[in-house]
C-alpha cells in the first residue's frame, strides 16, 4: 500500500465515465437482446445467431480481421523501428498520424478513384506491362484500405515501446556475440511486446466491426459483424437481433483481451507488492 | 510536466478563440434569438439560394440540418430533444412515422399552393388524403447503362440482367427491397409481396444472378457510372439523372415488367416548434417558380405540375424521368410491410450478399 | 542516431507515399473546373472561393475543430487517470476485467454507441447540441488513451516509484515528477489518436447532435446521396495545408528552444 501513490479519489471521473458510458449501454444492449420485434421476451435472437448465415458471417469477419491485423503489424513494425532511427523522429511520427485527420469518407472516395479502371494505379500497371486489373471490390482492395486506416494505430504504440530501448543494451548484445536476428529475438522483441499487444488490440477489435469500407471498397462482397449490426439497427430496425450480435461481439472482445493479456511485465503485482 | 500543462493551456486558448469566432459568425448570420425554423433534409437536396430567398421574403431564419438515411432521421425525431420543423422522408418512412405518431396532420388552409401538385401524385396509398405529407420529388427504379461499354445489350426486360454477357459488370444498390424487387418483378409478383413462397422463389432466382454482380453499393454508383468505371447499374431515377447530366453516353430505362414508384415527401414532425413558420416554408416551396428552380438544381422529377411550365422543355419532355400515364401504369408504390416482413427481406438479401464472390 | 541506410529510407519513403497519396489525389481535384473527382478539365480556384463564401460550412468546420481539441484534451486527462487506476490495481483479475470493459467502446459499432448515448442524453435531459456531442466524443475517446498510456506505465520500473517514495517525495510529487514525465509519449499518442477518433466520427455525432449543431463528418456523409461537391475537397486541402504549417512551425520553434536541454539529457 505504501508504494501506491495513487489515491482512489482521483479515479472518480474515470469511474463515472465507465458507469454511464460503458456499463449502462451494455445493460441496455443485453436487455434488448432478449426481445423480439413485437416486444416479447425471447431467446430466439440467440438461436438465430447460430443459424448458418450469422455463423458464417462471424467466421469470415474474424478471418478478415486477422488478415488486416497481420498485414498492419508486418508493415508497421519495421516502419516504427526505422522511425526511431531518424533524426526528427517525433516529427515523422506526427506526419504518420496527420493523414488520418482528413475525413475518412473523402479518402475512401479518393481510393475509389485511385484504384479504378482508369485510375493512376491501373495506368501504372498498364505501362509496366501487367495490364488493366479489376482492383476495386476485391479482397485485396478491402484489406489494403483497411490496413491503410489502421496503420497509425499500430505504429504509435510500437514506436513508443521501441523508443525507450536503451541503445547500450543493443551494443551489449552485439558485444556478447549475438547476431542481429538474435538481438531482435532475444532483446528487442520481448521489450516491445506490450506495444505490439496494444497495437493488435486497437486494430483487431475495431476490424471486426468495420463498416462503410465493406460497402465502398469491397462492394459488400465482404460483410463484417459491424455491418450486420448496422443493418439490423438502421435498416431492419430489429434492435433485438442487432443487440444480440453486439453481445457476441463484446464476448469475442473479452476473449481476445484475455488471450493477448498473458504475462504482464513490470506491473506492481509482479514487482515488490505482495 | 511543464510540456503537458502548457500544451493543454494552448489547446484551451485556441478552442476559446474559435468558440468566440464561431459566435460572431453565427451572430452575423442572425441565428441567435430570432424567428427560426429548422429544416431536416438529405444533404444537397435543396437549392441553397431558395433558403436565402425564403429568409428575406418571410423574415424567418432557416437552420438547415442533414441526415443520410430515413431510419436515422426517424430515430432522432422519435427520441426528441431537438426541434425539427420540416423533414423529408421517403414514402414508406412517412407510413412508419405516422404509425409511431411522429407526424402532425397538415392544415391545407395554410398551404394554398398545394393545388399546384399534380392530382396524380396526391392521395396515395401510403398517406390517404395527404393527411400528413406532400410529395417533394418522385421517381422510379430502373437500369442505368452505358451502351458504348456493352455489346449491344438492351434492357427492355429485367431478365436481361441475368444475361451471361454481363458477368462481373452489374452494380446493385445496397437495399433489400430494390434488389429483391428485380426478381419479384421479373417473376410477375408484386413488389409488396409478403408470401414467403414468392420471396423464396425470388431469392433463388436472384442467387443465379450472383456471377454477374460486380458490387453492391450505395450512392457511390453515380461516380462510378460517370467515370465509365461501371457499365450497368440498378439505380433510382434521380441518381440516373445525375449520371446523365455528367456523362451523356449513359441511358436509363424502366423495364417493361414494371418497377417501383417512389416519393420523398415534405412533412411536419411532431418535434416542430415553429409550426406557422413550417407552413410558410411548405407553401413557399410549392410555389411554381420556386419548385421549378429547385427541381432544376436538384435534378429530380417534381410533382409540381404548375412548375413544369417554368422549366426547360428538354427536361419535362424526357420520358425517362417524366414518364406518361401509360408508362406509370406498371409502377407500384412501396407499402410499409411491417418490421417482421422487412426483416425477412433483409435476411434473404444478406444471404444473397454472403454468397457473392 | 540520424543514420539510416538506403533500404530503410526507401521503405519509409514508400510508407509515407502510400499514406499521402489519397490526400494529394483529393487536393489535385480540388483545382478541377469540372464537376467531380475524375477527368481534370482545367485549373480553377473557384472551389476555394466557394469555401470562404459558405458561412455555414465555416461554422461547421470550426465546430469540428473545437470539439476535436476539447474532447481530445479532456479524454486524455480522464484516460490517463483511468490508466493509472488500472495500473495501481492490486487484484489481477479485477484489473483484467476493468481493462476489458474499457475496450468495449472501441469494439462497439458506432450505431450502437450513438443510439445508446442518445437514449442516455434524453433520459438525463441533456440538450442535444454542442454539449452532447462534446461529451460523446470524450466518452468514446477515453479507451484509446488508456490503451496508449498503459504500456508505458507497465514498462516503468516499480523501483522508480519506490525509490522516490523512499527518498521522501510526496505522493503528488511522485505522480507529477516521476510517473507523468515517464509516460509522456503515451499521453501524446493517446491525445493524437483521440483527435483522430473525434475528427473521423460520423455515426455517433449524427445521433447525439441537434439544434443546428453539426460537424464536418455529418455534413459530408449526408451529401453522399446527391454527390460530394469539390468545395469539400478544397476545404480538406485547406485544412491539410494549415495543419502541416502548424505542425512544422510548432516543431521548428519547439526544437530551437528545446535543443540545448535535450543535448544535456542525451
Amino acid at each position: 500500500m505504501k508504494n501506491n501513490p495513487f489515491r482512489l479519489i482521483y479515479a472518480v471521473p474515470y469511474a463515472v465515465w465507465m458507469l454511464l458510458f460503458v456499463l449502462a449501454p451494455i445493460l441496455v444492449v443485453v436487455y434488448y437482446s432478449f426481445f423480439d420485434l413485437s416486444g416479447n421476451l425471447t431467446l430466439g435472437n440467440y438461436r438465430n445467431f447460430f443459424s448458418s448465415v450469422y455463423f458464417k458471417l462471424t467466421m469470415s469477419s474474424f478471418w478478415y480481421a486477422f488478415l488486416i491485423t497481420f498485414f498492419s503489424l508486418v508493415i508497421s513494425y519495421p516502419t516504427a523501428y526505422f522511425l526511431t532511427k531518424t533524426k526528427h523522429k517525433q516529427l515523422w511520427l506526427l506526419l504518420i498520424i496527420i493523414p488520418s485527420w482528413i475525413n475518412l469518407l473523402l479518402k475512401t472516395y479518393a481510393f475509389i478513384g485511385l484504384m479504378g479502371l482508369y485510375g493512376p494505379i491501373n495506368a501504372f500497371l498498364e505501362t509496366i506491362g501487367i495490364g488493366n486489373q479489376q482492383i476495386l471490390f476485391t479482397d485485396f482492395s478491402f484489406v489494403f484500405v483497411s490496413v491503410y486506416i489502421f496503420i497509425p494505430f499500430m505504429i504509435l504504440p510500437i514506436f513508443n515501446s521501441l523508443d525507450k530501448i536503451n541503445p547500450a543494451l543493443l551494443d551489449a548484445s552485439k558485444d556478447l556475440g549475438a547476431n542481429s536476428w538474435m538481438t531482435f529475438k532475444r532483446v528487442i522483441w520481448p521489450m516491445t511486446i506490450d506495444g505490439v499487444k496494444s497495437g493488435v488490440q486497437v486494430v483487431f477489435i475495431p476490424a471486426l466491426s468495420l463498416f462503410m469500407i465493406t460497402r465502398l471498397i469491397a462492394g459488400n462482397k465482404v460483410i463484417t459483424l459491424g455491418t450486420a449490426i448496422e443493418q439490423q439497427f438502421l435498416v431492419t430496425q430489429n434492435w433485438g437481433m442487432g443487440s444480440t450480435i453486439a453481445v457476441f461481439l463484446i464476448i469475442f472482445m473479452f476473449l481476445i483481451m484475455v488471450l493477448t493479456s498473458g504475462k504482464e511485465r513490470g506491473a506492481p503485482t509482479n514487482g515488490k507488492v505482495k | 510536466m511543464k510540456g503537458i500543462i502548457s500544451g493543454a493551456a494552448a489547446i484551451l486558448i485556441v478552442s476559446f478563440i474559435l468558440l468566440f469566432a464561431n459566435y460572431q459568425l453565427e451572430n452575423r448570420q442572425g441565428h441567435v434569438g430570432k424567428d427560426t425554423i429548422t429544416v431536416y433534409n438529405w444533404g444537397e437536396y435543396i437549392d441553397p439560394d431558395l433558403l436565402k430567398q425564403f429568409e428575406e421574403q418571410e423574415g424567418i431564419k432557416v437552420i438547415y440540418e442533414t441526415f443520410d438515411s430515413n431510419e436515422g432521421m426517424m430515430g432522432k425525431i422519435e427520441q426528441g430533444g431537438t426541434s425539427y420543423d420540416i423533414s423529408i422522408p421517403s414514402e414508406y418512412a412517412v407510413q412508419m412515422m405516422e404509425e409511431r405518431n411522429l407526424l402532425l396532420p397538415l392544415d391545407f388552409s395554410k398551404i394554398p399552393n398545394f393545388r399546384n401538385i399534380d392530382p396524380y401524385f396526391t392521395d396515395l396509398p401510403f398517406d390517404p388524403n395527404n393527411k400528413y405529407s406532400i410529395p417533394y420529388f418522385w421517381g422510379t427504379v430502373g437500369i442505368a447503362y452505358n451502351p458504348t461499354l456493352l455489346d449491344g445489350q438492351t434492357f427492355e426486360s429485367w431478365e436481361s440482367l441475368w444475361d451471361a454477357s454481363l458477368r462481373q459488370k452489374l452494380i446493385l444498390v445496397d437495399s433489400a427491397r430494390e434488389v429483391l424487387g428485380v426478381s419479384l418483378n421479373s417473376l410477375g409478383y408484386s413488389l409488396n409481396s409478403t408470401s414467403l413462397q414468392e420471396l423464396k422463389e425470388a431469392t433463388d432466382k436472384l442467387e443465379t444472378m450472383g456471377p454477374n454482380v460486380k458490387a453492391v453499393i450505395g450512392d457511390e454508383v453515380t461516380q462510378l457510372m460517370i467515370n465509365n468505371e461501371a457499365s450497368v447499374a440498378l439505380t433510382w431515377s434521380g441518381q440516373a439523372a445525375d449520371m446523365i447530366s455528367e456523362n451523356e453516353e449513359i441511358d436509363y430505362i424502366v423495364p417493361k415488367e414494371g418497377s417501383n414508384l417512389w416519393f420523398d415527401n415534405i412533412v411536419i414532425p411532431k418535434t416542430a416548434a415553429n409550426i406557422e413558420g413550417a407552413y410558410k416554408f411548405i407553401n413557399f416551396m410549392l410555389d411554381p417558380e420556386i419548385a421549378a428552380q429547385n427541381a432544376e438544381y436538384v435534378g429530380y422529377s417534381t410533382p409540381n405540375v404548375a412548375a413544369l411550365s417554368f422549366m426547360d422543355e428538354e427536361i419535362i419532355k424526357d420520358e425517362r424521368f417524366y414518364p406518361d400515364e401509360e408508362a406509370r401504369e406498371h409502377l407500384e408504390v412501396y407499402e410499409n410491410l411491417g418490421l417482421e416482413t422487412l426483416g425477412v427481406y433483409n435476411e434473404l438479401f444478406l444471404k444473397f450478399k454472403m454468397g457473392l464472390r | 542516431m540520424g543514420k539510416l541506410s538506403s533500404l530503410p529510407r526507401i521503405y519509409l519513403a514508400v510508407v509515407f507515399l502510400i499514406l499521402y497519396t489519397p490526400i494529394f489525389y483529393l487536393i489535385y481535384y480540388s483545382f478541377n473546373s469540372g464537376g467531380g473527382m475524375s477527368d481534370f478539365e482545367s485549373f480553377t480556384w473557384e472551389h476555394y472561393q466557394a469555401v470562404f463564401q459558405d458561412t455555414r460550412l465555416l461554422i461547421i468546420v470550426m465546430n469540428t475543430i473545437i470539439i476535436a481539441l476539447l474532447s481530445a484534451l479532456l479524454s486524455t486527462a480522464i484516460g490517463v487517470i483511468g490508466a493509472l487506476a488500472i495500473y495501481f490495481m492490486r487484484n489481477k483479475s479485477m484489473r483484467q476485467a476493468v481493462l476489458s470493459l474499457n475496450n468495449i467502446l472501441i469494439v462497439s459499432p458506432d450505431v450502437i454507441i450513438g443510439a445508446s448515448f442518445l437514449i442516455l442524453f434524453t433520459l438525463i435531459g441533456v440538450k442535444l447540441g454542442f454539449a452532447s456531442v462534446l461529451i460523446s466524443h470524450i466518452a468514446f475517446s477515453i479507451p484509446i488513451v488508456v490503451i496508449m498510456v498503459l504500456p508505458k506505465l507497465q514498462e516503468m520500473s516499480t523501483s522508480l516509484v519506490d525509490a522516490a517514495l523512499d527518498l521522501g517525495a510526496s505522493r503528488k510529487d511522485v505522480l507529477t515528477r516521476v510517473v507523468l514525465p515517464y509516460i509522456k509519449p503515451g499521453i501524446f499518442a493517446g491525445f493524437f489518436l483521440a483527435l483522430t477518433y473525434s475528427l473521423d466520427d460520423f455515426a455517433v455525432t449524427f445521433f447525439v447532435t441537434g439544434n443546428g449543431f453539426s460537424t464536418l463528418s455529418v455534413e459530408i456523409y449526408s451529401m453522399a446521396r446527391t454527390g460530394i461537391t469539390l468545395t469539400i475537397n478544397a476545404l480538406s486541402g485547406l485544412i491539410f495545408v494549415i495543419t502541416m504549417i502548424l505542425v512544422l512551425g510548432y516543431y521548428a520553434i519547439g526544437n530551437r528552444t528545446k535543443s540545448p536541454i535535450q543535448g544535456v539529457k542525451r
